[in-house]
């Protein structure tokens, strides 16, 4: 894995990544070989992670002459008439997001696992990972070409549902539905190629029993390879959720693009914005961001516990 | 990887970036400490820095406004600028507010001057903002001579003026007028309307006799400026810094929203934005008149990106009144500000600048594309323009116009135009109307002003 969790997680994935520095009867030259490797990377986790969510937690706790302010702010922003419909918002995306991740991902993967076609299986590999292989930003505002009716490549189908105007399409209720596809479409694909790794991972001898045994495909996939990905899914769902909660380049992209129709204060990360550059309340900004961080610890920790991601065989 | 890695970094920046922000805030505010500007008492009316004469001044404008500091350069070749091109914190970017806060936290690092696309800065920028100096220079204690202000179109200021005070110049006039398409209407034998009432009858007269024709949008943000502050509509009644009235229920407000659902209904005024490749492919030629601001020209009309209309086709109709009004008023869409740094250390430089983008025939009359708010300059642009020959009419009614706007709708530091976009704009487009929304769209104005610190009247 060379995937840094985000330092939401640091707390969650601490316990697990100390581990292999561990001097178990290694060489202690090599021991001092991982510190240097991961040093770079925790200064700068230090500098650009922790230092500022630190400072996050000192403002939430403050007012702007720097005073304690208790949970003033927090009070402040739960309060806010944009505080709830943004939980909603981002709580629907969520759900829409995940369960298909989970469920397209590891369908996918396994579809492209069974085909025996050493090219066909190796190009639609390439063909999935394809779209995330566009930096960010860019892969979005690709989106807001394919959603509008009179530039859109598939525009006989988004009249085809009735929609004929850019504003159509990005109604209210339609939002969270779109930005899972956005996402699903920019960071599915990697997922897919780490799962059919997983699945390459399962030992044939393993499969070759099942068959043996009289399962077929379907039953091979339910009964021994799904059980056996189970770390990975929860690991996807981690970091998928981390990133998810986090949810702020689409709908913030989308606002400017729509000139405002899609609102700017519509998912929470955005009201953090709103409030940190919109109303000049740092704190108040602190205020959202801090408890973002502890739902999706929690969160995290659901998914922990239950994909039971660290624990040994 | 890397796919999975970018897809948490997309979502992750944003974050990332609020928090890095935080960090970079840190770090600024830990390296200000020892750089305080020492601020005297100053004789314009605001604590300024000590100042250096020679300096070179920082000036930040949007691409459009690069030639004004060409102009400026080319004109007075001695005075030091550095141009720094940034987005005029247009489209809702909001960028001035934002980067401003952040030097205000760092306490340093402010440009010397500011130019802004937008209406509503010198709302926050004439304040203090948590405990510190308010950004924008007083203009009218003497930094900007009292004899050019009073030559600027009269209520061309009232965006830059808070509490009577001045804090910016203003660059260009965005008053609406009615547009219209002299050949098409001569054609099909209709007069152009003086009232609001005559214009929606003609509206639905084209409606029956030549559908697919238009005489007007309603589906861009500012919407409400056009038709609801040309209609005395007080949804933006700024009374204060920090007070605002607003009042949708008036028969102010539903006239003009009983008669847009009635044009939206009949397929003359759509729900469409101006600057949608949607717009262009459908109603390209198909535009009868539409009333709008006075940068439409050349914006829609006569660009070929755009509507493209030919030249001796487009005439112009001074703003409407309601029946039984005596006067007409009209609403005002953007029109960009200049403002001056209360933190410069050139104030002289950072003066002499603003007055020669928004007073200089250099840059007003000979280069910039909008109406100079500046009235000798604009005079002078109406001429050039008229001599072009572009315009079927004369150009009068934009004159006119200029000092038309209503003053009962001011510039608060939050948008109306956003407000407008989010809860009417997308709740039209899902068949509510408008006259039924009216509430809904007071309920929203009234919440997004107590969040922005307002109170309500």
């Amino acid at each position: 894995m060379t995937i840094a969790p985000p330092s939401d997680q640091l707390v969650a994935g601490a316990t697990e990544r100390r581990r292999p520095v561990r001097p178990t009867g290694r060489a202690p030259g090599r021991t001092r070989i991982g510190y240097l490797f991961v040093s770079l990377y925790a200064l700068l986790a230090l500098a650009f992670g922790v230092v500022p969510s630190l400072y996050a937690v000192v403002l939430a706790f403050t007012n702007t002459d720097g005073g304690f302010a208790g949970l003033a702010n927090f009070t402040k922003v739960v309060g806010d008439f944009r505080f709830w419909p943004a939980v909603l918002h981002v709580t629907t995306y969520l759900v829409i997001w995940l369960v298909g991740l989970v469920v397209f991902v590891v369908g996918l993967a396994l579809l492209v696992h069974s085909v025996r076609l050493r090219w066909a299986s190796t190009a639609l590999r390439f063909v999935y990972y394809l779209p995330g292989a566009l930096a960010g930003a860019s892969s979005v505002l690709l989106w807001l070409f394919v959603l509008d009716p009179t530039a859109s490549p598939v525009s006989g189908l988004l009249r085809g549902l009735g929609f004929d105007s850019f504003v159509a399409v990005i109604q209210p209720g339609h939002l969270p539905a779109i930005f899972a596809i956005i996402a699903f479409w920019t960071g599915a694909g990697g997922w897919i190629v780490i799962m059919y790794g997983a699945l390459n991972n399962i030992s044939t001898e393993v499969i070759e029993a099942a068959q043996v045994d009289g399962a077929n495909a379907v039953q091979t996939a339910l009964q021994i390879q799904l059980p056996m990905l189970r770390k990975w899914i929860a690991y996807m769902g981690v970091m998928s959720l981390a990133a998810g909660t986090q949810l702020f380049v689409e709908p913030q992209l989308l606002s400017q693009a729509s000139n405002a129709v899609v609102p700017n204060d519509y998912s929470l990360n955005q009201l953090a914005y709103q409030y940190a550059f919109q109303q000049n309340d740092f704190n108040g900004a602190a205020a959202i961001s801090l408890i973002l961080l502890v739902v999706a610890l929690l969160l995290s920790w659901v998914f922990v516990t239950r994909g039971g991601l660290f624990e040994k065989e | 990887m890397v796919g999975i890695n970018r897809a948490i970094q997309l979502r992750r920046r944003s974050a990332a970036a609020v928090a890095g922000v935080f960090a970079a805030t840190a770090l600024l505010a830990l390296a200000g400490c020892g750089s305080s500007t020492s601020s005297a008492s100053g004789s314009y009316g605001f604590p300024e820095a000590k100042q250096e004469t020679s300096s070179t001044i920082t000036v930040w404008v949007d691409a459009d406004r690069q030639a004004a500091a060409k102009a400026f350069q080319k004109a007075n070749p001695d005075t030091k600028i550095q141009v720094v091109a940034y987005d005029g914190s247009a489209n809702g970017s909001n960028s001035f507010r934002t980067k401003m806060q952040l030097f205000d936290r760092a306490g340093s690092g402010w440009p010397d001057v500011v130019f802004s696309t937008q209406n509503n800065d010198a709302a926050w920028a004439s304040q203090k903002s948590g405990g510190k100096e308010a950004f924008a220079g007083m203009l009218d204690k003497g930094l900007v001579p009292g004899d050019t202000l009073a030559k600027f179109t009269a209520g061309s200021l009232n965006p830059c003026t808070v509490d009577g005070h001045v804090y910016c110049l203003r660059n260009d006039l965005a008053q609406a007028v009615l547009w219209y398409n002299k050949k098409l209407l001569d054609q099909f034998g209709y007069a152009v309307p003086t009232t609001w009432e005559e214009y929606q009858a003609l509206g639905e007269k084209v409606a029956k006799q030549h559908p697919g024709y238009i005489i007007g949008t309603a589906g861009d943000a500012w919407t409400p400026e056009v038709f609801f502050w040309a209609s005395k509509c007080q949804a933006n009644g700024v009374t204060g810094p920090k007070a605002v009235t607003v009042k949708t229920d008036t028969n102010e407000c539903k006239r003009a929203a009983s008669m847009l659902d009635t044009l939206r209904g009949n397929g003359t005024v759509p729900v469409v934005s101006v600057f949608t490749p949607e717009f262009v492919k459908k109603y390209s030629g198909k535009v009868l008149m539409m009333p709008g601001p006075a940068w439409y020209a050349g914006a829609i009309f006569n660009n070929p990106q755009s509507l493209n209309v030919p030249a001796g086709q487009l005439g112009i109709a001074a703003p409407l009144p309601w029946k039984g009004e005596d006067k007409p008023v009209t609403g005002n869409v953007g029109g960009g500000t200049w403002f001056i740094s209360s933190h410069s250390k050139n104030l002289a430089a950072a003066a002499k600048f603003v007055e020669f983008v928004t007073t200089a025939d250099d840059y007003q009359v000979n280069v910039a594309p909008g109406y100079p708010a500046y009235a000798p300059a604009a005079e002078k642009w109406v001429a050039k323009q008229e001599s072009s020959k572009y315009f079927a009419t004369s150009l009068e009614p934009v004159v006119t116009a200029a000092s038309q706007i209503w003053d009962g709708w001011g510039y608060g530091t939050f948008s109306q135009e956003a407000i407008w976009a989010k809860t009417v704009t997308t709740a039209v487009t899902g068949g509510k109307s408008i006259v039924e929304l009216l509430p809904t769209w007071q309920q929203a104005i009234e919440n997004q002003a107590k969040v922005n610190g307002y109170t309500v009247n």
